[in-house]
C-alpha cells in the first residue's frame, strides 16, 4: 500500500491558524499514531487526510498522487469514527456492506466478504440487527467491519477507543493489536491516550498547540523526548520535573536544585557543562527512582513522603522534594509512614535534562 | 375538556340526521333519518365535489411534499445570507388565507394580472386562468402549492439538520455521491418525520377553503368546488344545514380515517420494535 507523506499542511479557520506547516512521511503499511492533548491538531490532520476538511496550506500525497482537491471517495481510504458513524436505519450487513454495493460488486462478492468480516470480528451472529439493538462495544466493531469490508488502501481511526469503558477499551485495544497483524495496510490512528499510542503504534506522532513535537518509534520517544512535553506526556504515572542547576565542583559535574544534588554520568557531564545556560530542568521517570536506604549520596535523592495511592502491587507515592513535588513508585509491602523521608536511589543513564527556556532537551 | 371536544361533534351529527333551515330552531326541524346522507351519495354535485377534493389534496400534497423535501436538501447548508432566505421562504405561510386569495386572484387576473401580463410581453397569448375549468384547477393547485410548501420545508430542514452528521461524513467516504446520500441516507432517517408532516398536511388540505373561495367560489362549474367549500354554501346559499351537517360527518370521517391511519402506522412500528427487542432478549440470554 502506498506512502503517505503531508507537505508543510496549514490549516486556518478564518485568521485562525490550526496547523502550522505539517511535515510528516508515513512508510508502507506503518500503523502511525497521532497523539496528543485536546485541540493539538491531530484530529484536524486526519480529517484533512480523510478529504472532510479542506487543506488551507500544503498538499497531502497518496503514494505520488496529490489528494488535497480529491472527494473523500476518490483517496481510497476507510474510516472508523469516534461515535461510530453507523447507518442507524441498516441492519449490521447492510452497513458493512454500504460501500461495496455503492461499488456495484456483485452480490456473491459483497456476500462473501460481509461473511468474512463478520466472523473475523465475531458479528455473524448480529448480521441482521440495527445499531441501536446493538452494545457499544458490538458497534465498534461494526464499525471496524465497515472499514474493513471496504478493502481500501488506507485506514483512518479517529479515537475509536474513546467512547468505551475502560474494561471494553482495554479488550478493544488488544483485539486491534490482533486486527493489526492480519492486516496489513496503512493506518493512522488518532488517540489522546498515550497508552494506545504506546502499545499500537510502529511510529508515533506527538502533537501539541498545532505542531508536531516529536515522531518515532515508541522507544525512541520514551528514551530520547526531544522535548519537556513529549517527556511529560508518554509514560505513566508521568515524568517528574525539577528546576535545578549545573555545577562543576571539583572534577565531578552535579545536577542540583532544592533538596537534592545528584552527580551526572561522565559521558552526560561535558554536554551538560557545554550548555550556556546553567538553570536546566532534570526531567526523571517515576520507574528510574529505585528505594534504596543505603545508596551513596551522589547517587541518591531523599525525599519526604505526604501521600501514598495504593493501585494493587505498586503504590505511587507523592513526595516532597525540597518545595518540589515528586512522584515516585514502591512495592506496596514496604512499610513506610506518611511524613516519613525515603532516601531513592537515582537511576543516573535515565536522567533527562531539558531547557528551562525552551524546554528542548540537552545532550 | 371531553365535553367540549364532544359538544360540537355530538350536536353536529344529531343535526345530519334533520332536514333542518335556518330560519327554524334545531327543535322544531324534522327528524328524517339517515335521509340525508342517502341524498348525498345518490347527488352527482356532492361526488363531483368528493372526487375534486380528492385529486386537490393528492396532487397538492404530492408538489408540496417534493418541492418542500426538495428545497430543504438543496439549502441544508451554510451559505451566507442563508438565514434571511430561509426567513422569506416561510413568509407565505404567515399570511392570512382570505389576503392570499386576494393577491393570486388579482395575479391570476385576465388583462391587468402579472402571469398574463408576462406571457403577452413574450408574445404568448394569455391564459384564462379562472375562467377555465382547467386552468382554474391549476390556479387552486399553485396558490395552495405557494402557501403551504414553507411549511414542510421547515419540518424537512429541521429534521435534515438533525441528522447525525459523523454518518454522512461516513457514507462520502465510503464513496456516496450527494444523490446517493440523500437517497440512502438521508431520505430513510428523515422517514419518521415526513410521515408525519404528510399527515398533518392531509388533514389540513381537506379542510382548505378561504384561498378557494375567493379565487373561484368553486366555479367554473363545479370544477374547483372542493368539500369544504360544498358544505360552506349548502348551509350559506342552499339553506340545507342538516345536509351540510351530513357532508360535515363525511368530511369528518375521511379525516378520522387518515388519522387512525397515522395512529396504526405509529402502533404497527412500535409493535415491530417491541417484538425485535423480545427476540434480541432472548438471543442475549
Amino acid at each position: 500500500m502506498p506512502r503517505i507523506r503531508l507537505e508543510n499542511l496549514v490549516k486556518r479557520y478564518g485568521d485562525f491558524e490550526v496547523l502550522h506547516g505539517i511535515n510528516l512521511e508515513m512508510e508502507e503499511n506503518e500503523f502511525t499514531v497521532f497523539v496528543g492533548p485536546s485541540g493539538c491538531g491531530k484530529t484536524t490532520t486526519l480529517r484533512m487526510i480523510a478529504g472532510l476538511e479542506t487543506v488551507s496550506d500544503g498538499e497531502i500525497y497518496i503514494g505520488d498522487r496529490p489528494v488535497s482537491q480529491l472527494e473523500p471517495k476518490a483517496r481510497d481510504l476507510a474510516m472508523v469514527f469516534q461515535d461510530y458513524a453507523l447507518y442507524p436505519h441498516m441492519n449490521v450487513a447492510k452497513n458493512m456492506s454500504f460501500a461495496l454495493r455503492l461499488q456495484r460488486r456483485p452480490r456473491k462478492e459483497i456476500d462473501e466478504k460481509v461473511g468474512l468480516v463478520a466472523e473475523m470480528l465475531g458479528l455473524t451472529k448480529f448480521l441482521h440487527r440495527k445499531p441501536g439493538e446493538l452494545s457499544g462495544g458490538q458497534r465498534q466493531r461494526v464499525a471496524m467491519g465497515r472499514a474493513l469490508a471496504r478493502d481500501a488502501g488506507t485506514f483512518l481511526f479517529d479515537e475509536p477507543l474513546s467512547n468505551l469503558d475502560a474494561k471494553l477499551r482495554c479488550q478493544m485495544r488488544a483485539e486491534l493489536a490482533i486486527m493489526r497483524q492480519k492486516v496489513r495496510k496503512n493506518m493512522i490512528y488518532v488517540t489522546h491516550d498515550q497508552i494506545e499510542a504506546m502499545t499500537l503504534g510502529d511510529r508515533i506522532v506527538v502533537m501539541n498547540g498545532g505542531y508536531i513535537q516529536q515522531q518515532g518509534t515508541p522507544e525512541e520517544l520514551f528514551k530520547q523526548p526531544a522535548n519537556k512535553f513529549v517527556a511529560g506526556f508518554l509514560g505513566s504515572p508521568p515524568m517528574n520535573f525539577l528546576g535545578a542547576k549545573i555545577q562543576d565542583l571539583g572534577g565531578q559535574v552535579f545536577v542540583s536544585g532544592d533538596g537534592f544534588e545528584v552527580a551526572l554520568p561522565e559521558e552526560r557531564a561535558s554536554v551538560a557543562l557545554g550548555h550556556s545556560a546553567s538553570s536546566v530542568i532534570l526531567g526523571i521517570r517515576p520507574s528510574d527512582l529505585h528505594f534504596s536506604p543505603h545508596a551513596p549520596d551522589h547517587e541518591a535523592i531523599d525525599l519526604k513522603v505526604i501521600v501514598s495511592e495504593y493501585i494493587g502491587a505498586q503504590s505511587v507515592l507523592l513526595c516532597n522534594c525540597g518545595a518540589q513535588k515528586i512522584e515516585v513508585e514502591l512495592k506496596s509491602e514496604t512499610p513506610i509512614a506518611l511524613g516519613e523521608t525515603l532516601r531513592f536511589a537515582v537511576n543516573r543513564e535515565a536522567i533527562h535534562l531539558f531547557d528551562s527556556e525552551t524546554e528542548v532537551a540537552i545532550g | 375538556m371531553i365535553l367540549a371536544l364532544l359538544y360540537p361533534i355530538g350536536y353536529m351529527i344529531y343535526a345530519s340526521f334533520l332536514d333542518w333551515s335556518p330560519s327554524q330552531r334545531i327543535g322544531q326541524a324534522e327528524f328524517i333519518g339517515i335521509r340525508n346522507y342517502i341524498n348525498l351519495l345518490g347527488d352527482a354535485a356532492f361526488r363531483e365535489s368528493f372526487w375534486v377534493t380528492i385529486r386537490f389534496a393528492a396532487i397538492v400534497v404530492t408538489l408540496e411534499m417534493i418541492v418542500g423535501v426538495g428545497l430543504a436538501m438543496l439549502l441544508d447548508r451554510n451559505i451566507r445570507g442563508m438565514v434571511l432566505l430561509r426567513t422569506v421562504f416561510i413568509l407565505p405561510m404567515m399570511i392570512a388565507p382570505i389576503v392570499v386569495g386576494l393577491m393570486w386572484r388579482y395575479m391570476f387576473h385576465p388583462t391587468v394580472g402579472i402571469f398574463n401580463r408576462m406571457l403577452k410581453s413574450f408574445g404568448f397569448e394569455g391564459i384564462p386562468w379562472l375562467a377555465d375549468s382547467t386552468w382554474a384547477f391549476i390556479a387552486i393547485v399553485i396558490a395552495d402549492v405557494w402557501q403551504w410548501t414553507p411549511f414542510i420545508f421547515i419540518l424537512a430542514l429541521a429534521a435534515t439538520q438533525s441528522l447525525p452528521r459523523s454518518a454522512l461524513e461516513a457514507a462520502e467516504i465510503d464513496g456516496a455521491n450527494e444523490w446517493q446520500k440523500i437517497v440512502m441516507i438521508k431520505l430513510p432517517l428523515m422517514m419518521p418525520v415526513l410521515i408525519v408532516t404528510l399527515m398533518l398536511r392531509l388533514i389540513d388540505v381537506f379542510k382548505v377553503l378561504e384561498v378557494i373561495l375567493v379565487l373561484t367560489n368553486g366555479g367554473p362549474g363545479l370544477s374547483t368546488e372542493i368539500l369544504a367549500l360544498r358544505i360552506f354554501r349548502t348551509a350559506q346559499e342552499f339553506q340545507e344545514l342538516g345536509e351540510a351537517a351530513a357532508m360535515s360527518n363525511m368530511l369528518l370521517m375521511m379525516l378520522m380515517v387518515l388519522t387512525i391511519g397515522m395512529f396504526v402506522y405509529n402502533r404497527v412500528k412500535e409493535a415491530h420494535v417491541a417484538q425485535r427487542r423480545a427476540v434480541i432478549e432472548k438471543d442475549n440470554d
